[in-house]
């Protein structure tokens, strides 16, 4: 059995006042690819956006990259580091730094949180830029890219780190069909090569073709034999 | 509310015009030059006195009429006698060949010396302005006592220091800022009684007379004032006024005995003399273009200033801890709020007794702080308008928070900050027309010397106005394309 590089239990997240996450509990192993299913406001981006340590929770714990998250516990600026290099994460609207071109995107974390030479960093980004087909956008500015090219720049910017774990939110959202049956063979691939991928959808079909494993989450919670 | 204003504002529309006609002899005067010329007087300070003002109701008197006093800044005299807002402009007004050419001018009521003043320990060194080589001398500015100056800063290359007023030139010299100080002895006279340790020179650096200036159409009243200014120094009350307020000298009666006697006085000619508009526009451009530089580069350093100070502040608002938040709020508000002017006259003039700021540095400091304010509150306005979105992508590449503010969010705050900023710039660069109040010799300051030399705005002005363009127009331009290329 693959190792669990991901491991959610009973996790809750508060927003206003409000619970939108509750009792959430499920692993990720290597080499698999999740999806996590649910309509919009079902709290499955959010269950994304805490595992990548952006909202804090409310209850529970999260284990991922040998760094734990826990409800009431703010990381050292060293757990913040090992967490933010095990997890990748490719934001719906992909947020992209509009005043840095593509690659400037993708170098900014191996140069900056990594403190890696910029030589290695542009070597590296342009074989993942390549890799995901955008190797020609480089010296785009992100505005200047197409919806389908945004996302794989923002694919590349998530991977350059080397993540153990890559998460993705709603990541056919502005696709056309052609390019979400190339995104399914990408993640595929992403997976194959050991990473732990998880995508929040509400395109279920897109979901169970790709997905090894598909989990179904409403009103904040997971659907049991979902 | 604008029912009950109108009727109001319209009484007192025409009750200041009905005041200009009638009983009244309206003259102009500045109280801030104070005694003893105009000053408010200690006891009541709704009234003035100093001899201006008695020399002003000799001359009512003699017309039949009750003096009124109206309050005009002394560099506006001239152009307030030419557009008719009072009938006579009298607050030690230097007769000047540039003054003749455009307004009214009476006959000189008294006649004074320039003379040199410096500090008691200098008496033996700097007896003439040829001992002053490279030193700086202080004067106010488009007078006699200036033009002087000018010649000698060619002759003896030494820096003359120009002032608004009369007062500061003293303390200055006092302070240790300027080495001597150059205006006429009864400014003098009056410097030196203010601030012991100072000592005035014998030596006679030039000769000027204090005259009365009307609207050039008004030649007749002009007559008949010189008819009763005669008939006052014939009668000894104009030596009773100016023996009253301890001016009276051996002077004086030679001065009178020569007008009496029907004889003109000549001017002292000085280098910068001129009524030709064109040859003075020519003569004074060099210095135009200098001031331009200065004014430049003054912009330039504060704007600087302001914006790396305004970074920090807008910073220190956005992320730092409560209590830095509430001290550069309160800074904020306390540089907003007060006059820039009042701020540099508290740098310059204020800060003097503890530390002496170079007017230049006071003038940058004062300007880079002031905007410095204002820029805050635009950089504070455009990092809290950057998208969270990419605020939380910088977070999950693991930036720290001083790398995410100092590569994504200010970066892209700046382009937000594009356009209010190059606003600001351009107002500033007309706003470092307010330092000449320090002595720093600005576009604006050198342009109101050259008109005060000239007696004319017209060329200076549009010269001025020109200058400004030159200098705002290609950094609006600059700032457009930059914004055209940073936004998607």
């Amino acid at each position: 059995m693959a190792a669990v590089t991901l491991d959610v239990r009973d996790v809750a997240v508060r927003r206003g006042g409000r619970l939108v996450v509750e009792g959430v509990s499920f692993n990720g192993q290597q080499g698999e690819l999740l999806a996590i299913m649910g309509a919009s406001g079902s709290g499955k981006s959010t269950v994304l956006r805490s595992v990548a340590g952006l909202d804090p929770l409310a209850g529970g714990a999260i284990d991922v990259g040998g760094v734990r998250l826990a409800a009431g516990r703010t990381l050292p600026r060293d757990g913040r580091k090992t967490l933010h290099r095990a997890v990748g994460i490719v934001f719906q609207f992909h947020h992209l730094f509009s005043h840095m071109s593509a690659i400037d995107n993708v170098t900014l974390a191996p140069v900056h949180a990594l403190r890696q030479s910029r030589e290695a960093a542009v070597g590296r980004a342009r074989a993942l830029l390549d890799e995901l087909g955008v190797g020609g956008r480089a010296a785009a500015m992100p505005h200047e890219l197409s919806g389908g090219e945004a996302q794989r720049v923002a694919i590349a910017r998530a991977l350059a780190v080397d993540p153990a774990v890559l998460l993705m939110d709603e990541p056919t959202a502005s696709l056309d069909r052609a390019r979400r049956d190339d995104l399914g063979v990408t993640l595929r691939a992403l997976a194959a090569q050991g990473r732990t991928v998880v995508i929040a959808t509400h395109d279920e079909a897109f979901a169970r073709a790709v997905a090894h494993r598909t989990l179904l989450m409403a009103d904040g919670r997971i659907v049991p034999g979902g | 509310m604008r029912v009950v204003l109108l009727p109001l504002m319209l009484a007192l529309v025409v009750a200041a015009a009905t005041a200009q006609s009638g009983a009244e002899f309206r003259w102009g005067g500045d109280a801030e030059g104070g005694a003893p010329f105009v000053e408010a007087d200690p006891q009541d300070p709704s009234r003035v006195v100093g001899f201006d003002v008695e020399v002003a109701d000799i001359l009512a008197r003699g017309l039949g009429r009750t003096a009124r006093f109206v309050q005009v800044g002394f560099t506006s005299l001239d152009a307030a006698a030419a557009r008719g807002d009072f009938d006579i402009g009298l607050s030690g007004i230097e007769d000047s060949a540039a003054r003749r050419s455009r307004l009214a001018v009476t006959i000189p009521y008294y006649e004074f010396r320039e003379i040199l003043t410096v500090r008691d320990s200098d008496r033996q060194r700097y007896r003439t302005l040829a001992d002053l080589r490279g030193r700086r001398v202080a004067t106010l500015g488009a007078t006699l006592a200036y033009d002087i100056l000018v010649a000698a800063q060619a002759e003896f290359s030494l820096v003359a220091v120009t002032y608004e007023d009369d007062v500061h030139p003293y303390s200055d010299l006092a302070l240790g800022r300027v080495d001597a100080v150059v205006l006429d002895a009864v400014l003098a006279d009056r410097g030196v009684r203010r601030n012991p340790g100072l000592v005035n020179q014998d030596t006679d650096l030039g000769v000027g007379y204090y005259v009365g200036v009307l609207a050039p159409e008004q030649s007749a009243l002009r007559d008949r004032v010189n008819e009763i200014l005669r008939t006052a120094m014939r009668d000894g009350r104009l030596e009773a006024v100016f023996r009253r307020w301890e001016m009276w000298n051996e002077d004086q009666p030679r001065l009178y005995a020569r007008l009496l006697a029907g004889d003109a006085v000549e001017l002292q000619r000085t280098a910068t003399d001129s009524t030709d508009t064109w040859a003075a526009a020519r003569r004074y451009f060099p210095a135009l273009l200098q001031a331009a530089v200065i004014t430049l580069v003054l912009s330039c350093a504060a704007m600087a200033l302001a914006v790396v100070t305004g970074s920090l502040i807008a910073a220190g608002r956005v992320y730092g801890p409560r209590s830095l938040q509430a001290a550069l709020t309160a800074y904020v508000e306390v540089v907003r709020g007060t006059p820039l002017l009042l701020q540099l006259f508290v740098l310059y003039f204020g800060l003097a007794p503890f530390v002496q700021l170079p007017a230049f540095i006071a003038a940058l400091l004062g300007l880079g702080l002031n905007y410095s304010a204002y820029e805050s509150e635009i950089y504070r306005g455009a990092l809290q308008a950057v998208p969270q979105g990419q605020l939380d992508a910088a977070r999950a590449l693991g930036l720290s928070d001083r790398q995410a503010l100092v590569l994504v969010r200010g970066p892209q705050a700046f382009r937000l900050a594009l356009a209010p900023m190059t606003n600001d710039f351009v107002a500033l660069l007309k706003d470092s027309s307010l330092v000449s109040v320090i002595t720093v010799v600005e576009l604006t300051k050198q342009t109101s010397i050259f008109a005060a030399n000239i007696g004319s705005w017209v060329v200076p002005g549009a010269l001025c106005a020109a200058l400004y363009l030159v200098l705002s127009l290609p950094l609006a331009r600059l700032a457009r394309r930059l914004e055209k290329r940073w936004q998607p």
